[in-house]
């Protein structure tokens, strides 16, 4: 029977992470730490990402995830994780943005 | 986050714990917390207002700047009971936010017919609470009148620390529900958790509107979990 009270382990962030990193991958966290305006994923949203790009979750509507992921490759081999800051009033730091208006802080760890 | 804080969130979240996981953003570090817990320092109210309202976000504490997820189990309604109320109570509750179960071991009660897109067991709540048991993030409420039927459920709803059981039926009603729930081994203060007569008070009249009273009953006792039903009208 549908059950919407349990998680949903095959779309769930947090799970995947975890069998990612049973698996024997290198996995980073990133998480949706503050948020303003409109933004479109609230704050504790999670992106999971391995060292190949691999990516399961969201942290905003598709619209800052393939920069996300860049930044956490880079993390993964930096091993230090990092603050990002995304939104439309934003522009000379990064030259993807949120078209909703909002802004959004993502912190990108690797899971160790 | 390390490997541990990891799996220990995943196996609270599998099980509906209640955690929040405190990140500080200044040196990547991580603490897993249950509700109960305690914590020192500035962090205590913070944490309070995490736990009781399901937000996540940043606070600064102790010098520190951390940030809190909150992991809470969603809100779910168990209803005891196909009945007319439930037959109301069900989608009401649903749009509100509260995925709904109802169980009716009565085969003539409990049809896809009369409860289209509910869960619905055509079961004892024994069963049915074996399989899926009541925890503190699920109300309850009995409305089948009949105690062959309500009675199992509302104490493992008592023994379970439901954030919400309600019962229908008059004062009276009650009273002999009460004596009932007391020789199951229920303590008299447990038994005082119990809303009956079932809902707040705003004179309903029809199932459905009893299926309000309840529904709104039932958000002022999630809204003020922990705060103990001060104020409270019904």
């Amino acid at each position: 029977m549908d059950n919407p009270t349990q998680i949903d382990e095959s779309r769930d962030p947090l799970q995947i992470a975890e069998h990612w990193v049973d698996e024997g991958r290198d996995v980073a966290l990133a998480t949706v730490v503050e948020t303003w305006g409109s933004a479109p994923r609230p704050v504790g949203s999670h992106l999971v990402i391995d060292a190949e790009g691999n990516f399961h979750g969201s942290v905003s509507g598709g619209c800052v995830e393939g920069a996300v992921v860049t930044e956490a490759m880079d993390v993964l081999e930096s091993r230090k994780p990092r603050m990002l800051e995304f939104g439309v009033a934003d522009e000379t730091a990064w030259r993807v943005g949120l078209s909703c208006g909002g802004r959004i802080k993502v912190y990108v760890e690797r899971l160790a | 986050m390390d490997l541990a804080a990891l799996k220990s969130l995943n196996a609270d979240r599998r099980a509906r714990r209640a955690a929040v996981l405190v990140t500080n953003l200044d040196d990547g570090s991580c603490r897993l917390i249950h509700e109960g817990d305690a914590a020192g320092g500035e962090l205590v109210d913070a944490l309070r207002q995490a736990f009781q309202t399901g937000k996540s976000g940043t606070v600064e504490a102790d010098g520190k700047k951390l940030f809190l997820n909150v992991h809470l189990p969603s809100p779910r309604l168990v209803v005891i009971g196909a009945v007319h109320i439930s037959q109301a109570l069900a989608p009401m509750a649903k749009v509100a936010g509260f995925p709904v179960e109802v169980i009716d071991p009565r085969t003539a009660f409990a049809t896809a017919e009369r409860f289209p897109d509910v869960a619905l067991d055509a079961e004892w709540p024994q069963d049915v609470l074996a399989r899926r048991p009541l925890d503190s993030y699920t109300a309850l409420a009995a409305v089948t009148h009949d105690p062959k039927i309500d009675d199992f459920a509302l104490k493992a709803a008592l023994d379970a620390g439901c954030f919400y059981i309600g019962a229908l039926g008059s004062r009276k009603t009650h009273a002999r529900r009460v004596e009932r729930l007391l020789a199951l081994g229920a303590t008299a203060e447990q038994i005082g958790r119990i809303h009956a007569p079932i809902g707040i008070d705003i004179g309903a009249a029809s199932p459905a509107e009893i299926a309000v009273a309840v529904l709104a009953q039932i958000i002022r006792a999630f809204r003020t979990r922990g705060e103990e039903a001060k104020g409270a009208a019904a």
